[in-house]
């Protein structure tokens, strides 16, 4: 198999992934119901993102003192919620990470 | 002098006022683009580990160096990288490893719906280039931006600007990685960057219960099928997210 046709094919199938719905833009009327679902599309995908990054060790559910990342997270989402800055949630996780990390 | 401001307004956002329109359609582009490139500074600290680590995964999956580095342009998909370069360690079928590229990279078509209608008025070759670069973390770093002001005639600059950054770090991250070669660098946890930089994009945008019920709905269902392949789980996460987000602000506008 020759890997340099196969990037190529992969590269073509993820633009085309990509160039999807922004291609067809103007050429289709995009439906009512699905352009209102549009604005949750950020928070679906990326809460689904980040979920299982939280609660998931090793593939499994790990909602248990130990698993550091989680109780980081939650910190991360009340000082995100209550402060809404970017920088200021990033440095509060990676802080309460670092200190779980070496306590635990 | 202007290319100097250029990039003096990229790193530290400050942009001068200036008597032309001309100046001031250019700045305001350079505006723009600085504030996608910051928006995506801090997936870096995330973003870098993980090409540096691709980078060496691949090399050791047998692909040659040269192909490894190209892949990170030719594709520009971080996880479908890394199956890909173990698909072919593993010597899968040419149809099955392309498949499963396409289908881990599904949620992208959702990122594509969400900005089609921001770029509609842009012509084709910017919505070449705007797709080519649309990332899970470039279109989370500027999305709440754009939905913000979505009637900004300067909004494709802002997606370009963290488009471009994150471009750039993963090709000089892959490059690193094919550089070390046998060595994987030490765990230091940086990848939880991205999690957390996600959660400072998300929260904020849970204003009412119902994008809450759809953030919980799509976090139970990313959990629940996390086990499924080739990330399938996520885009089924994603897709019943949106379903509960659609029907519950149908049944209470």
């Amino acid at each position: 198999m020759n890997v340099w046709w196969l990037m190529v094919t992969c590269g073509i199938v993820t633009f085309l992934i990509r160039f999807s719905f922004i291609g067809a833009e103007g050429r289709w009327a995009m439906p009512s119901w699905f352009r209102s679902a549009l604005p949750f599309v950020p928070i679906a995908a990326l809460t689904a993102l980040v979920a299982p990054e939280l609660l998931l060790v090793s593939g499994k559910l790990a909602l248990i003192a130990e698993n550091s990342r989680l109780w980081a997270g939650v910190l991360a989402i009340g000082v995100a919620a209550i402060w809404r800055n970017t920088l200021l949630t990033i440095a509060a996780g990676f802080a309460a990470f670092a200190v779980l990390r070496a306590i635990i | 002098m202007a290319g100097f401001g250029f990039f003096w307004s990229v790193w530290f956002g400050s942009v001068g006022v200036d008597e032309s329109l001309v100046m001031k359609e250019e700045t305001g582009r350079a505006a723009a683009f600085a504030l996608g490139v910051r928006a995506l500074l801090p997936m870096h600290l995330g973003v870098a580990p993980f090409g540096v680590i691709y980078g060496v995964v691949a090399l050791q999956s047998g692909i040659p160096p040269l192909a490894a580095i190209a892949m990170s342009s030719i594709v520009f998909a971080g996880s479908a990288q890394f199956l890909l370069a173990q698909l072919v360690g593993a010597g899968a079928p040419f149809l099955l490893a392309t498949g499963a590229v396409g289908l881990i990279n599904l949620r992208h078509a959702l990122y594509s719906a969400s900005v089609a209608p921001i770029l509609a008025q842009l012509p084709l070759r910017w919505k070449l280039l705007l797709s080519y670069l649309l990332t899970d973390e470039a279109y989370a770093a500027v999305i709440p931006h754009l939905l913000k002001t979505p009637q900004s005639p300067l909004a494709h600059w802002i997606l370009f600007g963290s488009g471009f950054a994150l471009w750039a770090g993963w090709q000089l991250a892959t490059i690193a990685g094919v550089l070390l070669g046998a060595q994987l660098p030490e765990n230091l946890g940086l990848d939880f960057a991205l999690p957390l930089t996600f959660i400072a994009i998300v929260v904020p945008m849970l204003t009412d219960r119902v994008r809450v019920a759809t953030a919980l709905v799509a976090a139970l269902v990313a959990v629940l099928l996390s086990g499924l392949p080739w990330k399938l789980g996520l885009f089924a996460a994603a897709l019943s997210g949106l379903a509960t987000g659609l029907v519950l602000r149908r049944a209470k506008p």
